[in-house]
């Protein structure tokens, strides 16, 4: 047995453990020690993240209370003159792992390194001596080198707070850090009582200079969130009305290597702009104490304070900036000089968004054979308490009354099965199936602890990015939704039976859920949850249709060790035949 | 599918069904506008590749072309004179002509869309387009393309102008003269895109403007190559995560040269999740992107079988696969028509990027080459992609130039052809004849 335990380590994803003389106790005693190594090697990877700067930070492990998703490592580039160029500018190198010393590590080029997976992730990273070494980038793409600002403009109630709020959770919801930086919001901090739309009057110099500043905290703000905490993207959420205002963060996001993009709302149409104020304006802290009518006589006075000086993007005079011109609610758009993938995405995303009510209906397939039976994935059918839920769902479609439903379903018998119970048209998805368990497919968690006790672990310590070996991860998973809910953004009335990790994730996006909370989102069998977009969010409602089902939510235990015991691994298991 | 007398349960062969998503209810016509040498044709011919490639079929149809096919001999820029009745007359014909064959198309053949391709400058015109599609049930959707860059202009006028049948005789200077004057005839009349047209985008129109947006015309070149000879290849199994065999790893050197040479500025280089192409990449000393969706096909309960292991245990999978390779889906696997949905995204992200080289798999690597070079579903899982060598397509005029590089190690043959005998009753020689030598 001449391979070290470390270069074992190395290849125990792979079939057989080489060493393996065919004596049981001898290969016992290999895996212990190959899970000794892999713990102390998590352990000597921790040391070296404290000391490591946030930017190369790839958590092997984390238990973590970090609300957003972390950051991939990326260079440190920042082009700020890339922006206001007339030609396509050139985008520096977006591959991740090259700082500055790195590079100079690789000039003398060598043997080509050796490679070792990443047990959460199944990521193959360069090693030395079976320590993972530099972080490659593991995000599909670096979407931004350097960061991007985005910039509301419009005249108040044109949807700029609704546009902001609802691109911020779709950027973080498909991996880019994003946060929103609304200026009322900064105003009415400062300024504790709302007392009336005389605040805005352009001839007011108080408010004017309060107005000025609480700009300039926000965008200080933005600042710091861009540069020093990670954040990819920023939405300055403002009228931004003036090119004056305009001009001044240009030039602040040019001296700080921050891309910029313009998002412009405008609409004439005083129903929509009604129906605006109704929704979110009078639910505004600025008019807790107003009745209906002089809440709305003073917002459009408020409107008409910045009426005249409302200069919109223009054609010819800011054909150098990036923006998209939202008209009428999307009834026609333009798009000037689109720089980079993000922008392209974020184009992409606010033309298919609209606001036409309608509601979106979440639900499993009926109770499956495989479900009863406690074990995951697979492809089996229904059991008959499973195709009780399927008459009861149609009957509850129809008293629900829903014009023109649209019914998804993955590629696997159990959602399809449901659907056929309906009796109306459907349309298959394969991007629906269920997450891909890999090795563990149709195991029973009591055997995925006996078989596979340190994956079972590595899946409780960091449910998001756990990725099943030969199989898929949630954060897998939500790359492979993003069409999914691209699509249901342009859709109204739609009914999409999944299964339990899809429809977390799905929900995860429509309630702005976080990559830790996504996993553990409860979504039980034979419950249909319906959305409905309300103001800047989403109402939902959960109905049950009394059908019984078991339960097959499983907690996150408190220890998850890899050396914990069987019985602290399978105390949150839900019971099972 | 739904169970129906007489019909196989089966689910991997139903074609409609697992289409992601009906694209469209009613066909769509999309019209494009502007002045000659605005590049109409190269949107045209673009958009048709990629949605064709994405599965929708999608049809050109360029009045020029039938132009040409009406007045035999081009004689000069005097035809397009907006005083020439005769002119006008052939004109308005070849583009009835054109439009007739959009209908039927559309509305006969199964087209979902068609690319009317002619300059469709003034308003009076489009009306007319308008019209026939309301009439015919038809969507409309206008792609202008503006431009008043002279250099653009003279660039496109030498790329593919020149080349054109109208002036196989005459010389550059001649042909570049009488083509400024043919675009002369238009401008008097040209009326920009200013139609309210009062609806919203619909999914493939969507689609259409994301992809219209990232494309671009900076030259710029793609290199696909496959990763180094694997551990599996050499034992003539598929799939899997085995690392590079010694000759593979000499591949990696070949390759570090090989792009050293091409001395590329900013190239970006991309493989998968797998082991064997990461491997590869290493080997450059250069960053790599790791893109899960640049992983081999799944092959499910095949994965890491030798075909004579698959025909032994799955003789009617196997024989299926055959039947017809791009939409076959292995159990518990994909089929080439999953992997063309799960390459979307890389598809446009290199329209995006410049200069990329691409590590990536076989069945992989053809899909990406079916995309730049336009070939069929049919063609696609037969294309071939050898180990060790390195495809490199530059876009030029309409389309791409491929150079095919072979970096001189040697490597297994992992191309297998389709058999004469396809049939479920086929016997094992027969079904085994096409396997390439392995170990």
């Amino acid at each position: 047995m001449s391979l070290t335990v470390k270069q074992r380590m190395c290849c125990v994803r792979t079939t057989a453990i080489t060493a393996d003389c065919g004596q049981p106790e001898a290969r016992d005693k290999i895996e212990r020690e190959i899970e000794r190594e892999i713990e102390r090697e998590i352990e000597r990877e921790r040391e070296r993240e404290r000391e490591r700067e946030p930017a190369t930070r790839d958590r092997i492990v984390s238990p973590s209370t970090r609300t957003e998703q972390p950051r991939a490592a990326r260079m440190k580039h920042r082009s700020s003159s890339e922006q206001h160029h007339g030609k396509r500018p050139r985008v520096p190198a977006a591959a991740a792992s090259t700082s500055p010393q790195d590079r100079m590590e690789d000039k003398p080029p060598s043997n080509p390194r050796e490679l070792t997976q990443n047990p959460l992730k199944k990521i193959w990273m360069p090693c030395k001596n079976g320590l993972p070494e530099k972080h490659i980038s593991q995000r599909k793409i670096c979407m931004t080198n350097c960061p991007t600002l985005i910039v509301t403009v419009g005249l108040p109630a044109r949807g700029k707070t609704y546009i902001s709020k609802k691109l911020t959770r779709y950027l973080n919801w498909i991996g880019v850090p994003t946060r929103e930086f609304n200026v009322g919001q900064y105003r009415r901090e400062c300024v504790k009582i709302y007392k009336s739309f005389e605040f805005f009057r352009p001839d007011n110099e108080e408010g004017l200079k309060i107005r000025r500043q609480c700009a300039s905290a926000a965008l200080n703000d933005v600042r710091q969130y861009l540069s020093e905490e990670g954040g990819q993207v920023a939405v300055f959420d403002a009228t931004n009305t003036t090119r004056e205002r305009r001009e001044t963060i240009i030039q602040f996001a040019e001296q700080n290597g921050f891309k910029v993009f313009f998002v412009e709302s405008v609409c004439e149409d005083p129903d929509v702009i009604q129906e605006n104020i109704v929704q979110v304006k009078l639910g505004s802290p600025d008019y807790t104490n107003c009745n209906t009518e002089e809440a709305v006589e003073d917002f459009m006075k408020r409107i008409k304070c910045y009426e005249n000086s409302y200069e919109t993007l223009d054609e010819v005079l800011d054909r150098d900036l990036s923006y998209i011109k939202i008209i009428d609610v999307g009834q026609r758009y333009l798009v000037n000089r689109v720089l980079d993938h993000i922008q392209s995405r974020i184009v992409y995303y606010l033309m298919n968004i609209h606001i036409t009510p309608r509601s979106i209906y979440l639900c499993r397939h009926g109770e499956s054979e495989l479900n009863v039976n406690g074990r995951i994935g697979g492809d089996s059918g229904l059991t008959p308490r499973g195709k009780e839920f399927g008459k009861k769902l149609s009957q509850f479609i129809l008293e629900q009354g829903i014009s023109d439903l649209k019914v998804w379903t993955s590629q696997m018998k159990r959602t399809i099965q449901t659907a056929e119970a309906l009796h109306v048209p459907y349309e298959q998805w394969k991007v629906l199936n269920e997450i891909d368990a890999g090795v563990c497919e149709e195991m029973m968690y009591e055997e995925i602890q006996d078989h596979y006790p340190l994956e079972f672990a590595l899946r409780d310590q960091d449910k998001y990015r756990y990725r099943y070996p030969k199989g898929e991860s949630y954060e897998d998973l939500v790359q492979r939704l993003e069409p999914v809910i691209m699509e249901l953004e342009r859709q109204e009335n739609v009914l999409v039976i999944c299964h339990q990790a899809v429809m977390r994730c799905l929900l995860a996006y429509f309630l702005d859920k976080t990559a830790e909370e996504l996993p553990y989102l409860k979504c039980p069998l034979h419950t249909v949850l319906k959305l409905t977009p309300v103001a800047y969010g989403c109402k939902v409602e959960s109905i049950s249709l009394n059908v019984d089902a078991v339960d097959t939510h499983r907690e996150r235990p408190e220890n998850v060790n890899i050396h914990r015991t069987t019985r602290d691994a399978l105390q949150t298991v839900p019971p099972h035949l | 599918m739904p169970m129906m007398r007489g019909c196989s349960s089966r689910t991997k062969l139903a074609q409609n069904q697992d289409r992601a998503v009906c694209m469209t209810n009613c066909p769509t016509l999309i019209v494009t506008v502007g002045l000659p040498a605005r590049g109409k044709t190269y949107i045209s011919k673009k958009l048709t590749r990629y949605l064709n490639w994405i599965g929708v079929p999608t049809r050109e149809f360029n009045v020029g072309q039938y132009r040409r096919e009406c007045v035999k001999i081009y004689k000069s820029f005097e035809f397009f004179r907006p005083d020439n009745e005769e002119g006008l007359k052939i004109r308005r014909q070849c583009a009835s002509a054109a439009l007739n064959d959009v209908r039927q198309y559309l509305s006969e053949e199964g087209g979902q869309v068609a690319v009317f391709d002619a300059t469709n400058t003034t308003r009076e015109r489009r009306e007319t387009i308008i019209q026939f599609a309301e009439q015919n049930g038809f969507k409309v959707f206008f792609v202008e393309s503006v431009c008043e860059d002279p250099d653009v202009i003279q660039e496109n006028i030498v790329q593919v102008k020149l080349g054109s049948p109208d002036y196989t005789n005459c010389n550059t200077e001649e042909a570049v003269e009488d083509f400024m004057k043919r675009i002369k005839c238009y401008e008097n009349s040209y009326e920009t895109l200013d139609e309210v047209l009062d609806r919203v985008l619909d999914h493939i129109q969507s689609r259409i403007v994301y992809y219209l947006m990232n494309i671009h015309i900076t030259p710029r070149s793609i290199y696909l190559c496959r990763h180094g000879e694997s551990e599996l290849n050499v034992n003539g199994r598929i799939g899997g995560d085995s690392g590079l065999t010694p000759r593979g790893k000499e591949f990696g050197k070949k390759l570090s040269q090989f792009i050293l040479e091409q001395g590329i500025s900013d190239l970006k280089v991309w493989t998968s999740q797998m082991k064997r192409t990461i491997q590869t990449a290493e080997a450059l000393h250069v960053p790599y992107e790791q893109w899960k969706v640049l992983n081999e096909i799944d092959a499910g309960v095949c994965e890491e079988m030798m075909y004579e292991e698959i025909q032994d245990h799955y003789p009617l999978e196997f024989a299926l696969r055959d039947q017809d390779k791009y939409r076959y889906r292995y159990p518990k696997g994909e089929s080439y028509e999953d992997l063309v949905q799960r390459l979307e995204p890389v598809i446009m992200e290199l329209e995006r990027q410049e200069n990329v080289l691409v590590i990536c798999h076989q069945a992989v690597m053809r899909c990406l080459l079916a995309y730049f070079l336009d070939k069929t579903a049919e063609e696609l899982p037969y294309l071939k992609c050898p180990l060790h060598t390195v495809l490199k397509l530059t876009p030029v005029a309409y389309g791409c130039k491929v150079e095919s590089i072979s970096l001189n190690v040697d490597a297994v043959d992992t191309h297998r052809e389709r058999p004469e005998n396809v049939e479920v009753s086929r016997m094992s020689e027969e079904a085994l004849l096409t396997v390439p030598a392995h170990q």
